[in-house]
C-alpha cells in the first residue's frame, strides 16, 4: 500500500491554466495508471479544458460536476492568492491539499494549516513538489514528466520524506538503482512552517505494511528534526531511518539563508551540527553522502530482520 | 528583514505602546540639539544591525549636551562587527524600578506565534528560559481567531506578576502581539520593558524582524521608515559580484539564478537548485575544495540566464574553471543549461572543454544535452555518478588531485 | 531564409512565405521563446532568441494553413544538422 494517495484518489488543480500547472497536469495524467484529475479551477475561465480536464470558476462547481466529494487539490496559484485558494478547498471538504506555490508569508501558511486542522484536512507544502506512489500515481510536479519520473522511482519498501523537491528524486533514484524501491515519496516543502512535518507523516508510514524503512532529506533551520527525534524516541519506531543533512556549511554563516526559506539559522538548535547530534541520539543514522544511503538502509533492514 | 533600533522603536510607538522621547540622527551636532531638547542625562547608542554594541563601545552615557555631541562623533566613526553605524539614537537616561521582557516569535512546531514574557528583563531571554524557567511565561496565539487581552494577561500572570503591574502590562503586551501579527513580523521584542518609579511602563529598547516575503504588504510602513526597496538587510551587504548575480537573474524572466553568493575560493560553481546546491556545496568542501561562489539555478532557466551566470563565475578573479552540477532535474532542462554554459565560454573566447571541468546534470532532456556536451568535448556524467563523486572530480580537476582530501 | 545561431538553425522556405501571407503571424504566435517576429506581414528570425529554442515543434505544425510539411525546419547544429521531427 501507499500513504495519502492511491490509484483511486481524485483531485483537482487550482490555477490549472498557468504555464507550470498545464505541464503538471499533463505529467500527472500520463504517470502510472493515470491520475484522476476531475477538474481544474481558474476564476473566469469556466468552459475551457486543459489536456481534457474541464476548467471551472469555483471548487463548488467542480464538486457539483463530479457528483461526489473530491479527495484532493494541487494548488498552484500565485502567493498573494494562495491562502484564499486553500481556504476554498478546505471549506469544500477537500481533505488533502498539496501547495506548490513558494514565497507565501508565514502567517498565511499558519492560517491555512490551522483551518485545515480544524476541518480534519491535511496540507502538504507549501513550496513543495507533491507526492508520488511509484508506478501508480503522482500528485504534483514531483519527478517531472512521466518518462523521467519512471526512470527515478520504482515501487518498494522505502518511505521518502524530503524538504527539497529535487533531492526527493535524487535520493529515490539512488535507492532505485540499488534495488530499494519506494512505497511513497513526499516532498514536504522547504519553508519554515509547513503543513506536514516528518513527525506528522511518520504515523502514516508506521501504519503502512509496505513501508519497512524511511529515508529523509533535511537542512539547517527550524525544529522539525528535533520533533522527529522526539517522536522516534517516544514511540520506539519500528522502522529504521536514514537521514541526509545538506547545508552543513551554513553553520559558519548565521543569519544567512540559502536553499530554502526555512534554512535561515536563528538559534543553536537550528544548526546542521546540532541536528545531526539530535538525530543520532534518537538512533537515526545520518549519511555523509547520498550514495551511502542504500547500503546503510540495507544493513539496518537486515539487522532488523535477524533481531 | 531586520530593523534598526530607531525604526523598531518607531514601530512600537505607532502601535500605541509608550516609548521614551528618543531622537535619531546621523550628525553629531544634531545629537547635541536632541540632548538639549531632552534635558538631563542621555544615552547615545550606535545604530547597527549586530549585537555586542555595549562591549564594542557603541553605547555611551552623557551628562551634558556637549558630552552627547562628543560621544555621538566617536560612535559615528566606530565600526562594530564590520558594520559602520547607520546613525546614533539619543535617548533620555531612564530611572528604572524594574526591567521586564516581552516578545512574540513563531513556534514552528506548534505553527503558531507564541508570546513570551518575563519579569527578568534586560538580559537574553534564552538565558532566562534556561536558568530561570519559572520566570518565563508562554502563551500561543491562534492564527484565525482574534487576539484578546486575556492571552497577554495569562502570559504575564504565569510569571507571578499581579496587582497594578499586571493591569498595566496587559494592554502593552497585547499591543505587541497585535503589532507582530499586523506587520508580518518573525520577531517583535521589547527588552527591556521598564517599570518606572511612578508605576508607569515604557519600552526602552526593541528588536523587530519582518518576514522578507511579506515586505510587499507593508509598503507604506517601509516608506514611512525610509527603508529602500534595495535594502536586503541580510547579515552582510551584498558584494559587487552578488549584485551582478542578481542582475543576471533579473535580465531574463524564465527560471531562477538565485542566492548568488561570493566566497574566496577558486572552484567556480554553476549549481542548482535549492537542496541540490546545498548538497553540492557541502560536497565540494568535503573533498577539500574551496568554492569561489554559491548559487542556485533552477525553475527551467533560459539559455540566456544559464549563460549569464556562467559568464559571471568564469570572469571572477581567481576562477579558472567551473563545475556545472545539479541533482536530477525534472523541470530544468539538461540541454538548455548545457547550451547556456557552452555559450558563455564561446562568448568569452574560451574553450568549453577546458573551462567546464565537469557537467553533472541528469534528468529531463539529458539525451539531447549529452549530445551537445559530446560535440564540444566536455566531460559529463549521468545519474550513475553521485553528486559527491562529481564534486570530487571537480575538485581534482580544478584544484589539482593533491587538493582532494577524501 | 535561414539563420543559424550556435546550437540551432532555423530555415523557412521562401516559396511558402510568398504563397502564404498568414505564415509569419502564425509562427510568431506559436513560438514560446519568440524566435519569430512578424512586422507588417514580413517575417524576421530573431537572432538572439534562436538558441533559446526548446524543440517543441509547434512551428513545424503548418499543415492546417495549407503549408507543406518541411517548409519550416529547426536544425540541430550540434547533432550533425539533424532536422527536428525528421529523425
Amino acid at each position: 500500500m501507499s500513504i495519502l494517495v492511491d490509484a483511486d484518489t481524485t483531485f483537482i488543480v487550482q490555477g490549472i491554466t498557468g504555464r507550470e500547472a498545464i505541464n503538471l497536469t499533463r505529467e500527472c495524467l500520463d504517470y502510472g495508471s493515470g491520475a484522476k484529475i476531475v477538474g481544474g479551477v481558474t476564476p473566469g475561465r469556466k468552459g475551457r479544458n486543459v489536456h481534457g480536464v474541464p476548467v471551472h470558476d469555483t471548487i463548488a462547481d467542480c464538486v457539483e460536476a463530479h457528483g461526489k466529494p473530491i479527495d484532493g487539490s494541487v494548488v498552484t496559484v500565485p502567493p498573494a492568492f494562495t491562502k484564499d485558494a486553500v481556504f476554498e478547498a478546505i471549506e469544500n471538504d477537500i481533505k488533502l491539499i498539496v501547495v506548490v506555490t513558494e514565497r507565501i508569508p508565514r502567517r498565511d501558511v499558519a492560517q491555512m494549516v490551522e483551518l485545515a486542522a480544524l476541518r480534519g484536512a491535511r496540507i502538504i507544502g507549501p513550496n513543495c513538489l507533491g507526492i508520488i506512489v511509484p508506478d501508480v500515481i503522482k500528485m504534483g510536479g514531483i519527478g517531472g514528466p512521466a518518462r523521467n519520473a519512471a526512470q527515478a522511482y520504482t515501487p518498494g519498501p522505502i518511505g521518502v520524506i524530503s524538504r527539497s523537491g529535487g533531492m526527493t528524486t535524487e535520493m529515490s533514484s539512488t535507492l532505485s538503482a540499488a534495488g530499494l524501491g519506494q512505497s511513497t515519496a513526499i516532498s514536504i516543502g522547504g519553508d519554515a512552517i509547513i503543513g506536514s512535518t516528518y513527525a506528522e507523516l511518520m504515523p502514516l508510514f508506521d501504519a503502512d505494511e509496505q513501508t519497512e524503512g524511511i529515508v529523509i532529506y533535511t537542512e539547517p533551520g527550524g525544529r522539525m528534526e528535533a520533533e522527529l527525534a522526539a517522536w522516534v524516541t517516544e514511540t520506539g519506531c519500528r522502522m529504521p531511518i536514514v537521514a541526509f543533512m545538506a547545508g552543513r556549511f551554513m553553520d559558519e554563516m548565521p543569519g544567512m539563508s540559502f536553499g530554502h526559506a526555512g534554512t535561515i539559522v536563528e538559534g543553536k538548535e537550528d544548526t546542521a551540527t546540532e541536528k545531526i547530534a539530535r538525530l543520532a541520539d534518537a538512533g537515526i543514522t545520518v549519511a555523509e553522502e547520498i550514495s551511502e544511503i542504500p547500503e546503510l538502509m540495507q544493513s539496518k533492514l537486515q539487522a532488523g530482520s535477524t533481531a | 528583514m531586520r530593523f534598526f533600533e530607531y525604526e523598531a522603536r518607531e514601530i512600537v510607538k505607532r502601535s500605541g505602546i509608550p516609548v521614551t522621547d528618543f531622537g535619531f540622527t546621523t550628525d553629531a551636532a544634531e545629537a547635541r540639539t536632541i540632548a538639549e531638547r531632552i534635558g538631563g542625562s542621555t544615552v547615545i547608542k550606535s545604530q547597527v544591525l549586530t549585537g555586542g554594541r555595549m562591549k564594542a563601545g557603541g553605547v555611551k552615557f552623557a551628562d551634558t549636551p556637549e558630552e552627547a555631541q562628543a560621544h555621538a562623533a566617536d560612535i559615528l566613526e566606530l565600526e562594530i562587527n564590520g558594520q559602520m553605524p547607520r546613525g546614533v539614537l539619543v535617548d533620555p537616561k531612564a530611572d528604572v524600578k524594574q526591567e521586564y521582557y516581552a516578545g512574540v516569535v513563531w513556534d514552528g512546531t506548534a505553527k503558531k506565534p507564541v508570546i513570551l514574557f518575563s519579569d527578568m528583563g534586560g538580559i537574553d531571554i534564552e538565558d532566562v528560559a534556561r536558568e530561570h524557567p519559572a520566570h518565563v511565561g508562554r502563551v500561543h496565539l491562534s492564527n484565525i481567531l482574534p487576539l484578546s487581552d486575556y492571552q497577554a494577561k495569562e502570559c504575564i500572570a504565569q510569571t507571578g506578576v499581579t496587582g497594578k503591574a499586571l493591569q498595566r502590562l496587559t494592554p502593552i503586551v497585547r499591543k505587541l502581539a497585535q503589532l507582530f501579527v499586523d506587520n508580518d513580523m518573525v520577531l517583535a521584542e521589547i527588552n527591556p520593558l521598564a517599570e518606572m518609579h511612578d508605576g508607569s511602563f515604557i519600552a526602552l529598547d526593541a528588536h523587530m524582524d519582518m518576514e522578507s516575503e511579506a515586505r510587499g504588504r507593508h509598503k507604506q510602513l517601509l516608506k514611512d521608515l525610509g527603508v529602500g526597496d534595495d535594502e536586503t538587510r541580510m547579515a552582510r551587504e551584498p558584494t559587487e559580484f552578488e549584485l551582478a548575480g542578481e542582475a543576471v537573474d533579473n535580465a531574463s524572466h524564465r527560471g531562477v539564478a538565485g542566492n548568488v553568493t561570493e566566497f574566496d575560493g577558486n572552484i567556480g560553481l554553476v549549481i542548482g537548485a535549492g537542496g541540490g546546491s546545498l548538497t553540492l556545496f557541502d560536497a565540494v568542501r568535503a573533498h577539500g575544495g574551496k568554492p569561489a561562489n554559491y548559487c542556485e539555478i533552477g525553475g527551467n532557466p533560459s539559455v540566456e540566464k544559464a549563460c549569464g551566470l556562467a559568464k559571471l563565475v568564469l570572469q571572477k578573479p581567481g576562477v579558472d574553471k567551473i563545475a556545472v552540477m545539479m541533482s536530477i532535474v525534472s523541470n530544468t532542462r539538461v540541454d538548455i543549461v548545457a547550451r547556456g554554459v557552452i555559450k558563455a565560454c564561446l562568448e568569452l573566447d574560451m574553450d568549453p572543454a577546458e573551462k567546464i571541468a565537469i557537467f553533472r546534470i541528469p534528468g529531463a532532456w539529458e539525451e539531447e544535452g549529452f549530445k551537445i556536451l559530446e560535440k564540444y568535448g566536455i566531460e559529463y556524467a549521468d545519474r550513475s555518478v553521485s553528486m559527491h563523486e562529481a564534486a570530487r572530480r571537480a575538485v581534482a580537476k580544478i584544484a589539482g588531485p593533491e587538493a582532494v582530501t577524501t | 531564409m535561414r539563420r543559424d545561431a550556435i546550437f540551432i538553425g532555423i530555415e523557412v522556405d521562401q516559396g511558402a512565405l510568398d504563397e502564404h501571407s498568414e505564415l509569419p503571424a502564425h509562427l510568431t504566435q506559436v513560438c514560446p521563446v519568440d524566435i519569430y517576429r512578424e512586422t507588417e506581414g514580413a517575417l524576421e528570425i530573431v537572432a538572439e532568441n534562436i538558441d533559446e529554442c526548446v524543440l517543441c515543434g509547434l512551428c513545424l505544425d503548418t499543415e492546417h494553413l495549407g503549408v507543406a510539411v518541411g517548409a519550416v525546419k529547426v536544425i540541430k547544429l550540434y547533432d550533425d544538422c539533424a532536422v527536428l521531427g525528421a529523425e
